[in-house]
């Protein structure tokens, strides 16, 4: 019998939401935002095809462009937290203005910023991503307030044409840290080798 | 007259296989973005802000594409964390930079940055490559992108706002 993905008052539990999207993976690409993100998509199991943030806060989307523009034909899946997001607020127009159909972001939204000792963040206020999101274009926004909502979330997040982006309120509180490598160069490498794109070391240039 | 400084650097991506450029633009960034936008080979994405760059560079390097930013020299300021992410990866972060607050800057807004530009991307590791007159960018541009996308270097290349001319608010 699986877990429940939701505590007794109904909400969504991230750690168990992350490892229920990306059972569904197949061979995703997948973007972590730094923190919480970040520890549960390791604790999903670390594969070749992550590449996890540490640190260049508000970047995770707009990285997650990048890849899907490289990369057409594979799906992109970036997952961060609010505060993350919002300081990359102004990437939501550009994603939209630049089309990405392969590209799909999840926001785990706990209204605080849990890596730095539970602050309320700007959505525990009028602030709202989802409504962001659509008014800056982007084609397929979702809200996932509950386990009902799940289904529909996650055929969004890998069948959609993009750019998606799925909204997932989920209980405030911190699980287990599950630290990825945060060695820069090695994740890199690794990740490059699996999708055949690794540039380095290159061939001596013959004058 | 030598051709414009934008021809020589437009060859330069064609011949470095830069197919996407990545931009808030700058009225000295005209006719190098006119060449890009009229060229079928090569992507132009329009930035909400200068560090979206880092980010965009970083994933186009991940899936194996090569690109460039270019921005007016107030935008290097909205970098400096983004700058982290080319640097902890040692990842190729090509910038091109046209500079403001220099050379008769009417706009004494423009100065800080203008003048605060290259100190900073230094301080976050960026290698800084000046080209001393119009017929020097190419060579300037060709020497950052070598270092960028052959070492994994951020690099920068300022043109000075003697080569490009100062914005006129009265004429």
């Amino acid at each position: 019998m699986t877990p429940p993905l939701s505590n007794a008052g109904g909400e969504l539990l991230r750690r168990r939401l992350v490892g229920r999207v990306l059972a569904e993976r197949a061979d995703a690409l997948v973007i972590t935002g730094l923190g919480a993100p970040t520890y549960d998509v390791a604790a999903a199991g670390e594969t070749a095809r992550n590449f996890h943030f540490w640190g260049a806060m508000g970047l995770a989307a707009v990285t997650g462009l990048g890849l899907a523009l490289a990369r057409p034909g594979e799906r992109v899946l970036v997952i961060t937290g609010d505060g993350e997001m919002m300081m990359g607020a102004g990437s939501l127009a550009t994603i939209a203005n630049a089309g990405a159909p392969n590209l799909a972001i999840l926001v785990l939204d706990n209204r605080s910023f849990g890596e730095t000792g539970e602050q309320p963040s700007l959505t525990a206020g009028p602030a709202d991503i989802a409504a962001m999101a659509r008014g800056a274009g982007i084609s397929t926004v979702r809200d996932c307030r509950t386990e009902a909502d799940l289904a529909d979330t996650i055929g969004a997040l890998y069948t959609a044409p993009g750019p998606v982006l799925c909204v997932a309120q989920v209980a405030r509180g911190e699980d287990q840290k599950v630290l990825p490598s945060w060695d820069g160069p090695h994740q890199v490498s690794v990740f490059q080798t699996a999708i055949g794109t690794r540039s380095f070391p290159y061939k001596p240039i013959t004058l | 007259m030598d051709q414009h400084w934008s021809r020589d650097v437009f060859r330069a991506f064609k011949s470095g296989n830069i197919r996407t450029v990545a931009t808030v633009p700058d009225g000295g960034l005209t006719e190098l973005l006119n060449l890009c936008e009229a060229d079928s080979g090569i992507t132009v994405i329009t930035l909400s802000s200068e560090q979206e760059g880092m980010g965009l560079l970083f994933g186009l390097w991940l899936g194996g594409e090569r690109a460039v930013l270019l921005m007016q020299s107030s935008g290097t300021g909205n970098c400096m964390n983004a700058l982290s992410l080319p640097a902890i990866t040692q990842t190729p972060c090509l910038m091109l930079v046209t500079m403001r607050g220099e050379n008769g800057e009417q706009n004494p807004w423009q100065v800080p940055m203008g003048q605060g530009c290259r100190p900073a991307l230094e301080a976050m590791g960026v290698t800084c490559f000046s080209a001393a007159d119009n017929a020097d960018v190419g060579t300037a541009f060709e020497s950052a992108a070598q270092l960028a996308f052959e070492d994994g270097k951020s690099t920068a290349v300022l043109v000075h706002q003697h080569i490009i001319g100062t914005k006129e608010f009265v004429k």
